[in-house]
């Protein structure tokens, strides 16, 4: 590292006195940009790309292959019914009410229980080196693991319902991943149990960098402990709170994985997501069209949740 | 730096072009027979084919059912790289060829007498435009009761014929404390229970009428009502926990003695072969009551890519191979299901093999063979999966009377096509 930033101290003055060196300069100056061209190529194809790919072919009329005539937004009419059909429940409907359902209670328990971990495991008590990684791990399991393992455990007749049935408390009954009413309960359930670790060693990294002299002065002026978490430690987490934030939006838009491998859709469908719905019509009904619709309905609704958050919390960055 | 990569691409183009060059003798095969018989049952076709000096290769797809495997195909189809044959059902076969990817196999099957001894409702999905595009495998039909023989036996069952009987028997089931029908309550399971329920309750010229023609008038009548009410009585004789549950789990249940009978398609019996049962005396299988003489099909084809003509031979042979009297014999006693042409002797078939042998030859001659909504051959996808959205709502109760499901079938149904 150093003896980068050195050469490029003494090369430079001699910038434009040598029109040797300068190809010579201009190429490290360029040489970032040129390492970073593939990447940035890569995500304007493959991601900007294909949004844009995606909204063309939401207004055709692709079954099974795409095709490239324009024929209107027949998809979107579609879903826009589908959306008010509460009784009996279309999948679209069940699919964006569960969406609502486990997009709030997955990211508020998992910052909650996350914040509420990393300040117990803040109180400098003794094994927390391993602790640490015991509410860790989960978060290497992918998402299938997790919703296998709590398929098997939540199914009355093998899990937890059975095993305590045996050891004679035979009037227990919890048979949520049943029914449909509660099953997108149980995708909380694992999806918190995965997610909360991580977040807990976000948050523990962020109290270990709160200045302890803020918190010193605080105590000889009088605070008590839950004043000084409430007016002290939990505001200066805030950036915290972003991060965990970002990274549990996005995890609750990509569970899929964890919808199949553990309710394989729930009865009667009542577990989908719009993840779940987008890849069902895409693939399987062989209905491109309101497969991408969905796709773009998905994204704008992140974006219309995600962007004025982040302009109001970078905006007051430059302090 | 730049010479080295340069050499690096020529040499890493020569192999694919060497690669390309063994290509010509090898035959690429996209399929999702994974399991234990179903691997045994290939292997049939792999020694066939090295006996005429065609190598075999697998594209390998991971996950059964065949999904990841159909988004695997789309993928390489999209790319130009189209395998030799790949494993397809019903109207994906059809979606491809009006894609104009499918090769052309007449001239194969006139020499080889495909067009008389493949059943005509097989032939729907294999001739596209006249030309020959895909070679069929096997049949299967779902309008089958496997049965535990101890159990029925317990209990002093006999063969329902219609389907009171059938809620007799299931009644009788109850009372001896076994649970009487073994389901898992995924959608195209319990939507393959319901084209019997239908093809039972309304007869074979109301199936039709209403599961391959889509006739709104069908859909929406009584005889659907009344479909749907015999259903409702069906489901009300499963375990609590069917939810969800795997269709081998389901088979288990019989297999074990823990439940009565479940309505499956004949693959089930690949299940029992597996666990060194014997029909006849571990178990039993019977047409669902009231559907005697029709049978409700689904068939595997293998579906042949228009390949270059110098791949060509190897996709001939590969085609020969499938529909030869000695594989289809050979492989679907392994399969459970029955062979895809009818002049093929039944010696090595066990019972219930026979037997669906026989009723496939009937069906054929009499008019009464349908494709499957729920598997696929009796619609397009984007209209088998909104029935079985329907059927599945209704089992677990989304939807709450058959008035309202009749309602939702019609409308799902317009909207899918």
């Amino acid at each position: 590292m150093s003896i980068v930033a050195e050469t490029s101290i003494t090369l430079t003055p001699e910038h434009d006195a040598r029109p040797g060196a300068s190809v010579r300069s201009r190429l490290q100056d360029a040489l970032p940009k040129l390492v970073l061209a593939p990447s940035f190529a890569a995500t304007i194809v493959f991601v900007y790309g294909f949004i844009l790919w995606t909204i063309y072919l939401s207004f055709t009329n692709s079954k099974t292959f795409p095709s490239y005539a324009i024929t209107g937004p027949r998809a979107y009419q579609r879903l826009w019914r589908w959306t008010f059909e509460s009784d009996p429940p279309s999948s679209w409907y069940t699919s964006i009410t569960n969406m609502g359902i486990f997009g709030f209670l997955y990211i508020s328990i998992c910052l909650a229980l996350g914040l509420f971990l990393a300040i117990l495991l803040d109180q400098k008590i003794r094994g927390e080196g391993m602790l640490r990684p015991i509410y860790l791990y989960p978060m290497a399991l992918s998402f299938i693991v997790t919703g296998v393992a709590w398929k098997w455990f939540l199914d009355p007749g093998l899990g937890l319902e059975q095993t305590l049935h045996q050891w004679g408390w035979t009037s227990f009954h919890f048979d949520w991943i049943k029914n449909k009413d509660f099953v997108i309960y149980t995708v909380v359930i694992a999806g918190v149990w995965q997610a909360s670790g991580f977040i807990m060693a976000m948050f523990l990294a962020g109290l270990r960098g709160i200045d302890g002299e803020i918190l010193k002065a605080a105590q000889i002026d009088g605070a008590t402990t839950f004043q000084l978490y409430r007016r002290i430690v939990i505001p200066l987490l805030r950036p915290i709170f972003l991060s965990a934030l970002i990274v549990l939006a996005h995890l609750a838009i990509k569970s899929y994985d964890l919808v199949v491998a553990l309710t394989s859709g729930g009865p009667g469908g009542s577990a989908w997501l719009p993840s779940n719905f987008m890849y069902e019509y895409t693939f399987k009904r062989n209905e491109m069209a309101v497969g991408s619709a969905s796709a773009v309905i998905m994204l704008m609704t992140i974006t219309a949740i995600i962007v004025p958050y982040l302009y109001s919390e970078l905006r007051e960055k430059p302090r | 730096m730049l010479r080295k990569l340069l050499i690096g691409t020529a040499l890493a183009a020569g192999v694919a072009f060497a690669a390309h060059a063994e290509d010509v003798k090898e035959v690429q095969m996209l399929h999702w027979w994974t399991s234990g018989g179903e691997a045994a049952a290939l292997n049939v076709l792999k020694q066939d084919l090295a006996k005429e000096g065609f190598a075999w290769k697998d594209v390998p797809v991971a996950g059964g059912g065949g999904d990841a495997a159909m988004t695997a195909l789309k993928a390489m189809v999209a790319a130009g790289n189209y395998p030799t044959a790949s494993q397809m059902l019903g109207y994906t076969v059809l979606d491809y060829a009006a894609a104009g990817v499918m090769g052309d196999l007449t001239e194969t099957a006139i020499k080889e007498g495909w067009d008389k001894s493949v059943p005509a409702a097989l032939q729907k999905f294999s001739v596209y435009d006249g030309k020959w595009v895909a070679a069929p495998v096997n049949v299967h039909s779902v309008n089958w009761l496997w049965i535990n023989k101890a159990v029925m036996d317990k209990i002093g069952g006999t063969e329902p014929k219609t389907f009171d009987d059938f809620i007799a028997l299931l009644d009788k089931a109850k009372a001896a404390g076994v649970i009487p029908l073994a389901l898992g309550g995924q959608n195209w399971q319990e939507a393959t229970m319901f084209d019997s329920v239908v093809l039972s309750t309304g007869g074979p010229e109301f199936y039709k009428k209403a599961f391959n023609d889509l006739d709104e008038e069908s859909l929406k009548s009584d005889t659907m009502k009344k479909s749907f009410d015999n259903l409702a009585k069906l489901v009300t004789y499963v375990d609590p926990n069917f939810s969800g549950r795997d269709w081998n789990l389901a088979t288990a249940m019989v297999i074990k003695g823990d439940a009565l009978v479940q309505v499956m398609g004949d693959w089930a019996k690949g299940e029992f072969n597996a666990a060194k049962k014997v029909p006849g005396t571990d178990f039993l299988c019977y047409r669902f009551p009231g559907t005697d003489g029709s049978v409700i099909y689904n068939s595997d084809m293998f579906g042949m890519f228009k390949v270059p003509e110098d791949r060509k031979a190897a996709q001939i042979a590969l085609a020969t191979a499938t529909l030869s009297k000695s594989f289809q014999s050979a492989f679907n006693v392994v399969k459970g299901s029955v062979p895809a042409r009818t002049d093929v002797p039944d010696t090595d078939f066990d019972a219930c093999g026979k037997k669906g042998m026989a009723d496939l030859k009937a069906a054929n001659e009499g008019g009464t063979l349908f494709g499957s909504l729920a598997q696929g051959y009796g619609a397009p996808p984007a209209v088998a999966n909104a029935y079985k959205d329907v059927v599945s709502k209704f089992v677990h109760g989304q939807i709450k009377t058959s008035d309202e499901a009749v309602t939702q079938l019609v409308s799902a149904i317009e909207d899918a096509k």
